[in-house]
């Protein structure tokens, strides 16, 4: 009770953030609320299940080109190409989960790494249709869902806090479930889980496409909300952003993907104010947190603090 | 004439030319309680791992309750009904002996905890549990599963003779509801609590039969039990 | 120009690769036999040994191969050293831990590389060979700089393969690799032959792109094709099989050179990932490693 109290609480602040904070700040958090569903998928993959994969940029993408594709090329309506780029997200995770989760530990983490850039080299050697690099924007008209223009301040915030209160609470329900604590029970002790009936593969296979699925809709919300589609999101740094924010805010804690979203969101904003070499903070910030802090901002708070915390 | 529930025909495993399993025939009657000794090395965990199918059979074919499942993967072995314990404790340490519980029953179960007596440590961090307590929490676990067949890899290593004892009377008071295939080195145990006892030597079996025979066997007292100071 | 000569042309060109490469893996797989650490930041050791190279040749005074020639005894030195302090520092602290480590290198990566666009800046820029002299063979002019490079490569191989099986520093890693609780239990000090490794291995890399930068530029961004393509050597050789990941240096450096002059770089490099992804998949031996 505790637990959904603190979570509703969260919620309800960003809705006021819309109103207490400045326009710029206000955009800044419609990214980050974005982002945030990006790394709670990929926390569902990793901090509750496991897997460390790196290549959960791949599956962004997929989100991000499916409905870009999908509305310049077609002229498909918003809220099926959204609908479009997250199932795309869970297929694409899928398919690599059946090859890649044959492997495990670090071989797992170079497949998915190299599955990622394999992904990310098609976008650039198919750029006559995804423009590569480049990238393309997505007209505003294109951006509306019936009479709600998405790509204006307000319903820009109201969607994507939409998003990120669906997977706030999915996965706070999903850790609650019967299915969730399989998942844990597989990343605890994978070997005794086999051994009391749960089948591995399917188990790790499910938790990844789900995980893909939260990708997929956060690539998607990505280019309608903020209008562009490009290669950039498909390569590793894409892989690597949503593995900080969750190491940072807390693997297998549900707020932690948020928490370490908004504090990486805001560290790198002022780090590239002082130096253009302003990614090495990402640098640092991996270093610091693999050595000092592998638990994060929440996993440690529930540590040393508060148990109850999910 | 009772019913066998488990049996094994013709089952090897090799490993790199080394025979750990060469051969052997096997079968289990439904509510038995049947140890399994040898010495060290002769095969017995090799042995049980390919009846839970922790390790996969290089040749002969397994059948529980007349069904063959030399193919299945494990886990559909344990939903089948085997259950195994792990002769180094494999428990889930960070989480409570509940949630332990819990997994393996797929609901809550305290009767499983109840049954071992650990159910006053129901909210206890499984880690933080005595040796002794997290054998028997596995046990709890094995049982929760609802087994038609429980095994048991030395299960009574590292336990402290008080506790020796309320294993041994746990074990009887499974059967014949649940019928138990028990790995064991404490000869006490195995005279005190097995109906039958297969002997296993160089991943062949030696020799099957009652407590009496097998004390009594002269091949089998040449290879293992040999005087009074037995393998412990 | 005709076929032929055009394929002799590429093979030429795969042959350069196929070297420098070899260098580059084999500072891979030496880590990963001995410390079994995936260093994700080893691309950024191999940039360092290029950025490192620009530097000497530019403030080394008198003719370009006087600074070359320090360039490939000194950077080969600063990189080995740097990564012996990374070693020390991190790796050593995380117990060598497989996914910690992973996750640190990348870390250390973007250190490397961000520091790298502070100091050198983010315009790629050229180093003057250390002679000029051409080739003539009958259908085209060839550098004879590159079949330097090949030579150079070659010998530091054979170096490094007296070194690991004729020497005591090299039965000493050898020993390590096969078995850590009893090499420390024979008195041999682990944690100083793993940074001495990790050394090894960015010093290769450093040597490797030496040689090459007077052919590419030095750029902030190299270490990224070297490390994808040393990768996919180790792996298909694999993992911790010196011969194996030479072999494969040659197969792909070969092939990679060869599909880049006739197709796309891009398709080759694609083709390559997902040669790699596949192999560890379903043969994760590779082609020369031993079943684990």
């Amino acid at each position: 009770m505790k637990a959904l109290g603190l979570h509703l609480a969260v919620l309800a602040a960003l809705l006021a953030a819309f109103w207490l904070l400045p326009p710029y700040h206000v955009t800044n958090m419609a990214r980050i609320m974005v982002l945030a569903v990006f790394a709670i998928g990929y926390n569902i993959a990793f901090g509750q299940t496991g897997l460390l994969s790196l290549g959960h940029a791949l599956f962004f993408a997929a989100g991000m080109y499916a409905t870009g594709l999908l509305i310049e090329q077609t002229g498909l309506a918003t809220a099926p190409a959204l609908l479009a780029g997250l199932a795309a997200g869970a297929a694409v995770a899928a398919a690599v989960g059946v090859l890649a989760l044959r492997t495990g530990g670090v071989s797992f983490m170079i497949v998915t790494l190299m599955f990622a850039q394999a992904g990310y080299l098609t976008i650039l050697y198919f750029g006559g249709v995804t423009r590569g690099d480049e990238g393309f924007t997505i007209a505003r008209a294109a951006r509306a869902i019936g009479p709600i223009d998405l790509s204006a301040d307000m319903p820009r915030y109201m969607a994507a806090f939409a998003l990120f209160t669906a997977g706030l609470l999915g996965h706070l329900a999903l850790t609650r479930s019967r299915f969730g604590r399989v998942m844990v029970a597989m990343r605890e002790n994978e070997e005794r889980s086999r051994m009391l009936g749960y089948n591995p593969f399917t188990v790790k296979l499910a938790a990844l496409t789900i995980s893909g699925l939260y990708a997929g809709a956060a690539g998607a919300a990505y280019a309608l909300l903020f209008g562009y589609v490009g290669a950039s999101f498909a390569a590793i740094q894409y892989s690597i952003l949503p593995l900080l924010y969750v190491l940072l805010g807390g693997a297998g804690t549900v707020l932690g993907p948020f928490v370490g979203a908004l504090l990486m969101f805001y560290l790198i904003e002022v780090a590239s104010g002082l130096t253009t070499a302003y990614l090495m903070v990402v640098g640092f910030a991996l270093l610091a947190l693999v050595l000092f802090a592998p638990k994060g901002v929440m996993g440690t708070l529930r540590d040393k603090a508060l148990p109850w915390l999910p | 004439m009772a019913s066998v529930i488990l049996e094994a025909a013709g089952l090897t495993r090799h490993f790199d030319g080394l025979k750990a399993v060469d051969g052997v025939d096997f079968s289990l009657e439904q509510g038995e309680i049947h140890a399994l000794i040898g010495p060290n090395g002769a095969g017995k965990t090799t042995f049980v791992s390919l009846l839970s199918g922790r390790i996969p059979v290089q040749s002969g074919t397994i059948r529980l309750g007349g069904e063959d499942i030399t193919a299945l993967p494990a886990h559909v072995r344990v939903r089948k009904g085997i259950a195994y314990t792990f002769q180094i404790t494999s428990i889930y340490p960070r989480l409570t002996v509940a949630a332990n519980v819990a997994l393996a029953a797929r609901h809550d179960d305290p009767a499983a905890l109840a049954r071992v007596g650990l159910q006053d440590r129901a909210d206890q961090i499984a880690g933080t549990l005595s040796y002794g307590h997290q054998r028997l929490l596995e046990i709890a676990m094995g049982l929760a599963l609802s087994p038609r067949v429980l095994i048991l890899d030395e299960p009574t290593q590292g336990l402290a003779a008080g506790e020796i004892g309320a294993f041994k009377a746990l074990v009887q008071g499974l059967i014949p509801a649940t019928t138990v295939l028990l790995i064991e080195h404490n000869m006490e145990v195995v005279m005190d609590v097995a109906t039958r006892i297969t002997v296993l030597n160089f991943g062949r079996v030696l020799a099957t039969g009652t407590p009496a025979r097998i004390r009594a066997n002269p091949d089998v007292q040449a290879a293992y039990l040999g005087g009074p100071d037995a393998a412990a | 120009m005709a076929f032929g000569p055009f394929l002799l042309l590429a093979l030429l060109e795969g042959t350069v690769m196929a070297a420098v490469l070899a260098l580059t893996a084999v500072g891979l797989s030496l880590v990963f036999g001995v410390m079994r650490v995936v260093n994700v930041a080893h691309g950024a050791f191999f940039m360092l040994g290029a950025v490192s190279a620009w530097f000497v040749t530019h403030w080394m005074p008198g003719p370009p191969f006087v600074g070359f020639l320090a360039a490939l005894i000194l950077c080969p030195l600063f990189v080995a050293a740097l990564a012996a302090v990374a070693d020390w520092t991190v790796l050593k602290r995380l117990h060598y831990e497989p996914e910690a480590t992973i996750v640190a290198t990348i870390g250390l990566l973007y250190i490397l590389e961000q520091a790298a666009l502070s100091l050198y800046g983010p315009e790629a820029r050229p180093v003057a060979a250390p002679f000029t002299w051409r080739i003539q063979l009958p259908w085209f002019g060839y550098s004879g700089y590159k079949l330097f490079v090949v030579l150079a490569a070659a010998a530091v191989l054979a170096a490094v393969w007296l070194v690991m099986t004729r020497s005591r520093a090299g039965l000493v890693m050898r020993a390590t690799q096969m078995d850590r609780d009893m090499a420390r239990a024979f008195g041999i000090d682990t944690d100083r032959v793993y940074a001495g490794v990790f050394a090894l291995g960015a010093g290769l890399a450093a040597v490797a792109a030496v040689l090459i930068v007077p052919i590419q530029q030095a750029h902030y961004l190299m270490g990224g094709d070297p490390l994808l393509l040393a990768f996919i050597v180790v792996i298909i050789g694999g993992l911790g099989s010196l011969r194996g990941t030479v072999v494969a240096a040659v197969l792909i450096g070969l092939s990679d050179g060869v599909i880049s002059v006739f197709f796309s770089p891009t398709l080759a490099k694609i083709l390559a990932t997902l040669l790699v992804a596949l192999v560890l998949v379903f043969r994760p031996q590779g082609l020369f490693g031993a079943r684990a």
